[in-house]
C-alpha cells in the first residue's frame, strides 16, 4: 500500500538546500532505444528483424543469429518478478540518499529477463507491467508497476523520481490570456498542484477569461510579458525559488511564409515571443530550477514548451511561425542538456493545429485547448518528454520518421 | 559672454527659476500602453531594453543598453507623412521639420471636468470658442493642447480598452478643421495614446485629427504628461524629435517653459 | 552440413606448476598495478632462481593497469617473451592463465611462463572500475542504485536460498570456516575471529546479503610459473601436476536467474581427464565473491549431488581439518579481493598446499586439490567460469 504523500511544510530557509545528484547517465548508443520509448512513453524491447528474437539488454547483434538488423519492437510489457532486493547501502551518490531502494528481476513474458526498480506496491512472485521511464539523468530505466493502478500509485517515492508529478508542486504558466494558457491553468489545478502562478501580459489590455481564472482556488495572477527582459527577471525575483515546475503557453500565431508578408516586423514579434521569450525566461528562472532540483517533495523538476508540430518540419502556409517554433525547439534541446544536471526535465508537447482563432481558416482536424492541457498533465504525470498532441502531430511524426523529404513536399 | 539681450535675460531667467523647466513626458518603459490596432496590421512595437553591459564580464567598466520601439511609442511626435493626406507634402519627413518649429507657443484647453464624466468626451469648436472667449483667440503658429487628465491614470484605465476598443477622449473632424484652416495651428497634442480620440475609426472621416493635422503638414504630440502645471497661455514648448532618416515621428522629451511671477 | 568432430581432451602430462608467490595485500594503495605486478615477477625471479631474461612466456590479469596492457609491461619491465597473453577476466583469471600457458608450454612455444595476476586499490578505484566495467552493467545495472555488484548477487542468493532451500545459516558456514582458515595465513587482512552470529547479525548491504557475504576490494597479486616437469626438477623447483581443466562461458543463458555455472556442463569429462571419481579430492578452492556462490560452486563441481547442496553443507565441515577442506588460507572473504589476483588466490594456495609450502595450516595428506574459477558479472550473472584439477608431484 502506497503511503499518500502529504503537503511538504514550508521550507526552512535557514538550512543548506541539497544539491542534486544525478544516477549513472552514461548509455550507449543501441541504448538510446529505449530512451526514445521512455521519452515518448512507450514500451518496446530491442528484437531481432531477421529471426525475430527479443533481447535485453540491447545489443548491437542478435544474440541468437547475429543478425545486424536490430530495431524496437512493441512487445507486451507483462511479466513476474522473478526475485527481488532491498539495496540499503550504495557507492552511488544518488542512491545512497535515497535508500532504501528496491530493485529485481521482472521475467517478461516476451523473453528477457530485465533487472528493474520496483514500484512499493510489487513484492517477489507478483505479476507486473514493466515500462520504460526517464530517471534524473534524463536517461531510460526499467521500473515495475503493479499489473493494475493501486491507490495512490504517483505518490509510491521510487515511482516519484521517474515521474514529474504535479501533486503538491508549484506551477509557473508564462501566459494566461491565451486559450491553451487558460486551460493549462485549470488543468493544472485539478491536477492537485499547491498553487498556480499565472502569467499575463500588457495588464493593461483586457484578457478574455481573466476573471474565471483570478476566481479558481490556489491560482495567482501575476503580470509576465516574455518579451520584456525587465517583466521576466521582477517575476523571476519574486516567486523564482517557488518554481517547481514551469509551462511555457506564450504563443504569437500568425499566418504565412516569407514570401507573402512585407518586412521582418511580424517575424520579430514571432521571434520575441517564441524564442527568445523562452531565452528570457530560461536565464531568470532556469538556473534556480536546476539549483533546487533535489529540493524535497516539491523540488523543481520539468520545463514544459507548448510548440507547433511544425517546428520539425516547416508548414510553408505559416512558414515563418513554423521557423520561428524550429528556433525555440533547438533553444529548447539545449535547454534540456543545460538543465539535466540538476535533474530538471524538458518536455516538449508538439501539436498541429488549435482551435483557437489564429488557426481558424484551417480545416480539422484540429487540437482544443483542453487537449493540449491534459496531455501536459498526463506527460507531467508519466514523465515523458516527447509528447505529440492531436492526429496531425501524430500523423507528422511518423511521415517524418518515415522519410522526411516526403513529408517536406506534402507540406508545400 | 554676451550679458545683454533676449537670450542673456532669458539665460537669468532659467537661472533664477523665473522661467521654470516643466517636464510633459512618460518615462520611456516595458509597460507603457502603446496603441492597439486590429492583429491583422502591423503593431506599434512597444519598448524595450536590453543590456550591453552592466560593469560585469560583458564590459568591466561601464553599463549601456540597446534599445526598441517604434517611433510612436510613449511620448512623441507625430510628422505630416505619418497620415495618407500628409504623404506627398514638402519637408513632411521628422527629419525634414524645419528647426523653428521645434520651439512654439502653446494653448491649453482644459476639459479634465469633461473627460473624468465621460471617456469618449469629443471636444468641439462650442468648446474652443468657450476658451478663447476667455483667454483670446488662439495665435496662428501655436501648438493647442487637449488638457484632460488621462496622464494621471493606471495603465489599464488610460489604454482604456474595452469589447469594441479603446475609450478616450479626443478632437471632432469639425474642431480639427476649425483648428487647421481657421486658426493656422502649428500642431495638436493630447495626454492619450493618439491626437484622436479612442473611438476615432467611426468618425468622418476617420482619425479626423490625424487626416486634418497632417494633410495640412502640420505636427501631433500624445501622451503628454503634466499638463495641469501649466497656464492656458504663455508656455513655450521645445518639441524635438530624434533626427530620423525619413522617418514618420519619434518619441522625444516635450518641454515646457513657463513664466513664473 | 557435416557435424564438426570432436577430439578428445589432450592431458597435461609434464607441464607442472611450480613457484607460488604472494604479495603481501594492502587496503590502499598508492602504487600502480604496474608495481605491484613488478612486485609479483620479481617474487617468481627469486623464488625459483631465475633472471628475468628467463622469462619467455608472461601471462598478465589485471583491471587496474590501464592505459597498458601486456605488451606495455614487457618495455616497463625489460622483458622479452615469445609468448604474451592479457587476460582481464577477474575470478576466471587464474584457471584461464594456467590452461593457456600449459598448452604453450606442451606445444614448445615457451619454456617459463610466468603467470601474474595485481591489481592495485587507490581510495576511489572501486567505484571507478565498477563504472567503466562492461557495456551491460554501464546500460542496465549501475542505473539501478547499487553502484557494485551487490544487488545483483542479492537477486540470486535470494533465488539460490528459495532453490536449494539454503538458508543464511549454511551459507554463513561456509564464510566462517574461511575465516577460522584465515586466522592461520599470515597474509589475510581479515584477522578477528568471525562467529555465526557475527555473520547473521551483520549490517544489511542489499537483502538478502549483509556485510560478511561481501569481500574487501584492497591492492595485492599473485603469481606462479608453468613450465615442464623436466625443468623444474632440474631446478629444485617443488611443483604440482596438472590433471585436468575446463572452461565455459555464459553457460545456460536461458535461466531466468543463475542458478549454476559452466561447471555443471563439463565437470565430468574434468574428472574424467584427471581420471579422479567424481568429488574425490582433498580439499577445493572455490572462487568465493559470495559464500553463495561458493556454495554454487560445490554443487556444480560434484562435491555433492545436484538438489542436496544444503544438506551436504549441513553434514560437513570446511575448516582445513574438517571433512571438505574449503578455501584453506580463508579465500578472498578473509584474505580480500585484489582485483584479479582474486582469481589466483585459490589456484597459487593449492599449489602450496600440495607442495606442502602452506603458509597457514596445511592440509594433511594433500594429493588432489580443486581449484574453481568464476567471475565476470557484466549484466545479471557471472558469465565465465573454469575448474582445474592438481595432484602432487
Amino acid at each position: 500500500m502506497t503511503t499518500p504523500l502529504t503537503p511538504p511544510k514550508r521550507k526552512n530557509p535557514l538550512q543548506r538546500t541539497r544539491l542534486p545528484v544525478l544516477p549513472s547517465g552514461i548509455r550507449s548508443r543501441t541504448a538510446h532505444l529505449l530512451t526514445q520509448a521512455a521519452a515518448e512513453g512507450h514500451f518496446g524491447l530491442p528484437a531481432c528483424s531477421a529471426c525475430g528474437a527479443v533481447h535485453y539488454p540491447p545489443r548491437d547483434a542478435c544474440p541468437k543469429c547475429l543478425s545486424p538488423r536490430l530495431v524496437m519492437k512493441d512487445v507486451s510489457p507483462l511479466g513476474r518478478v522473478a526475485a527481488e532486493t532491498i539495496i540499503r547501502t550504495s557507492t552511488d551518490a544518488y542512491f545512497r540518499e535515497r535508500m532504501p531502494w528496491r530493485i529485481g528481476t521482472v521475467a517478461l513474458d516476451a523473453g528477457p529477463a530485465v533487472i528493474a526498480h520496483l514500484h512499493g506496491d510489487v513484492r517477489e512472485g507478483d505479476r507486473v507491467r514493466l515500462a520504460l521511464k526517464l530517471d534524473k539523468s534524463g536517461q531510460a530505466v526499467a521500473i515495475a508497476l503493479p499489473e493494475k493502478e493501486t491507490p495512490n500509485m504517483g505518490d509510491d517515492p521510487q515511482l516519484r523520481e521517474l515521474t514529474l508529478d504535479p501533486k503538491f508542486r508549484r506551477v509557473l504558466v508564462t501566459d494566461a490570456r491565451t486559450p491553451v494558457g487558460r486551460a493549462v491553468i485549470e488543468a493544472l489545478v485539478k491536477a492537485g498542484a499547491a498553487i498556480v502562478f499565472a502569467g499575463l501580459p500588457e495588464t493593461w489590455k483586457p484578457a478574455a477569461g481573466r476573471d474565471a481564472i483570478a476566481a479558481l482556488d490556489r491560482v495567482e495572477i501575476h503580470p509576465l510579458d516574455v518579451t520584456d527582459t525587465d517583466s521576466v527577471q521582477e517575476l523571476a525575483a519574486e516567486i523564482g525559488g517557488k518554481v517547481d515546475i514551469l509551462i511555457n503557453t506564450a504563443e504569437h500565431i500568425r499566418p504565412g511564409g516569407l514570401l507573402d508578408r512585407r518586412g521582418v516586423q511580424m517575424a520579430r514579434e514571432e521571434l520575441e515571443a517564441g524564442y527568445l521569450g523562452l531565452l528570457r525566461l530560461a536565464q531568470a528562472f532556469g538556473p534556480t530550477m536546476r539549483f533546487r532540483g533535489a529540493d524535497g517533495t516539491n523540488n523543481a523538476c520539468a520545463w514544459v514548451n507548448v510548440l507547433s508540430v511544425y517546428a520539425l518540419t516547416n508548414w510553408p502556409a505559416y512558414g515563418a511561425h513554423s521557423a520561428s517554433q524550429a528556433a525555440m525547439l533547438s533553444a529548447a534541446q539545449s535547454l534540456r542538456a543545460e538543465l539535466r544536471p540538476g535533474g530538471v526535465r524538458v518536455v516538449n508537447v508538439f501539436s498541429g493545429p488549435l482551435e483557437t482563432e489564429w488557426y481558424q481558416p484551417v480545416p480539422p482536424p484540429k487540437v482544443a485547448p483542453s487537449q493540449i492541457a491534459n496531455a501536459i498533465v498526463d506527460a507531467l504525470r508519466r514523465g515523458l518528454e516527447d509528447v505529440y498532441v492531436g492526429d496531425i502531430a501524430e500523423d507528422v511524426r511518423a511521415r517524418l520518421a518515415t522519410n522526411p523529404k516526403a513529408i517536406e513536399r506534402e507540406l508545400g | 559672454m554676451a550679458t545683454t539681450g533676449t537670450l542673456a535675460a532669458f539665460a537669468t531667467a532659467l537661472a533664477t527659476g523665473a522661467v521654470e523647466v516643466v517636464d510633459l513626458t512618460h518615462t520611456l518603459s516595458p509597460d507603457f500602453p502603446t496603441l492597439v490596432l486590429p492583429p491583422e496590421f502591423g503593431q506599434c512595437a512597444p519598448f524595450r531594453i536590453e543590456e550591453v553591459s552592466r560593469y560585469d564580464e560583458r564590459g568591466p567598466a561601464w553599463y549601456w543598453n540597446t534599445i526598441t520601439l517604434n517611433e510612436h511609442t510613449g511620448t512623441h511626435f507625430d510628422a505630416p507623412v505619418h497620415w495618407v493626406s500628409g504623404r506627398d507634402l514638402p519637408h513632411n519627413t521628422v527629419d525634414a521639420v524645419p528647426p523653428r518649429h521645434l520651439v512654439a507657443p502653446a494653448c491649453v484647453i482644459d476639459v479634465t471636468a469633461e473627460s473624468t464624466a465621460n471617456p469618449d468626451f469629443v471636444l468641439e469648436i462650442a468648446h474652443v470658442e468657450a476658451w478663447e472667449k476667455q483667454h483670446g483667440r488662439i495665435p496662428p503658429g501655436t501648438w493647442v493642447l487637449m488638457r484632460t487628465g488621462w496622464g494621471a491614470r493606471d495603465a489599464k484605465a488610460y489604454a482604456n480598452l474595452r469589447e469594441d476598443g479603446a475609450h478616450t477622449p479626443g478632437p471632432s473632424p469639425a474642431v480639427m478643421r476649425f483648428l487647421v484652416d481657421t486658426r493656422d495651428i502649428l500642431g495638436f497634442g493630447t495626454e492619450t495614446i493618439g491626437t484622436d480620440a479612442g473611438q476615432a475609426h467611426h468618425f468622418d472621416p476617420p482619425y479626423p485629427a490625424h487626416y486634418y493635422l497632417h494633410g495640412k503638414g502640420r505636427y501631433g504630440l500624445q501622451c503628454l504628461a503634466n499638463l495641469d502645471k501649466l497656464p492656458a497661455t504663455g508656455a513655450l514648448l521645445v518639441t524635438p524629435p530624434l533626427k530620423i532618416r525619413g522617418g514618420s515621428g519619434s518619441p522625444l522629451r516635450v518641454l515646457a517653459l513657463v513664466e513664473r511671477t | 552440413m557435416a557435424a564438426f568432430s570432436t577430439s578428445p581432451r589432450a592431458g597435461y602430462d609434464g607441464v607442472v606448476v611450480a613457484a607460488p608467490v604472494t604479495v603481501p595485500y594492502r587496503r590502499y594503495s598508492i602504487n600502480s598495478a604496474h608495481w605491484w605486478i613488478g612486485r609479483a615477477l620479481r617474487g617468481l625471479c627469486d623464488a625459483a632462481r631465475l633472471s628475468p631474461a628467463d622469462l619467455d612466456g608472461f601471462s598478465v590479469s589485471s583491471f587496474t593497469l590501464a592505459p597498458d596492457t601486456a605488451i606495455g609491461l614487457t618495455q616497463h619491465f625489460g622483458l622479452s617473451p615469445r609468448w604474451l597473453d592479457f587476460i582481464p577476466m577477474g575470478g576466471a583469471s587464474g584457471v584461464l592463465a594456467l590452461r593457456k600457458a600449459a598448452r604453450a608450454v606442451q606445444a614448445g612455444d615457451a619454456t617459463v611462463v610466468a603467470c601474474v595476476a595485481g591489481d592495485t586499490n587507490h581510495v576511489d578505484s572501486f567505484r571507478r572500475t565498477l563504472s567503466t566495467f562492461s557495456r551491460f552493467a554501464q546500460d542496465a545495472v549501475y542505473p539501478y542504485g547499487s553502484g557494485g555488484p551487490n544487488a545483483n548477487f542479492a537477486l540470486i542468493m535470494a533465488n539460490y536460498m528459495q532453490l536449494t532451500g539454503a538458508t543464511r545459516e549454511d551459507i554463513g558456514k561456509l564464510a566462517v570456516a574461511q575465516r577460522a582458515n584465515a586466522l592461520h595465513f599470515p597474509h589475510a587482512l581479515m584477522k578477528k575471529p568471525l562467529s555465526l552470529a557475527d555473520y547473521l547479525n551483520a549490517r544489511p548491504i542489499s537483502d538478502p546479503i549483509h556485510l560478511f557475504d561481501c569481500v574487501m576490494p584492497c591492492a595485492g597479486a599473485e603469481a606462479f610459473l608453468v613450465m615442464r616437469e623436466a625443468d623444474a626438477r632440474a631446478h629444485g623447483l617443488p611443483f604440482a601436476r596438472i590433471l585436468g581443466s575446463i572452461e565455459r562461458h555464459n553457460a545456460f543463458a536461458e535461466d531466468v536467474i543463475q542458478y549454476r555455472g559452466g561447471w555443471a556442463v563439463d565437470i565430468d569429462a574434468l574428472y574424467a581427464q584427471a581420471g579422479i571419481a567424481k568429488g574425490k579430492v582433498d580439499f577445493v578452492e572455490t572462487y568465493d565473491d559470495y559464500p553463495v556462490i561458493s556454495m554454487m560452486q560445490l554443487e556444480d563441481l560434484g562435491l555433492c549431488a545436484r538438489g542436496t547442496v544444503a544438506e551436504f553443507v549441513r553434514g560437513n565441515s570446511f575448516t582445513v581439518d574438517g571433512s571438505c577442506p574449503h578455501n584453506t588460507s580463508g579465500g578472498q572473504l578473509s584474505v580480500g579481493q585484489a582485483g584479479c589476483a582474486g582469481g589466483y588466490l585459490g589456484l597459487v594456495e593449492a599449489i602450496r598446499q600440495l607442495t606442502g609450502q602452506a603458509l597457514g595450516a596445511q592440509v594433511k595428506e594433500a594429493r588432489v586439490g580443486l581449484v574453481s574459477g568464476f567471475g565476470m558479472i557484466t549484466y545479471d550473472r557471472g558469465l565465465a567460469s573454469c575448474a582445474a584439477l592438481l595432484g602432487s608431484a
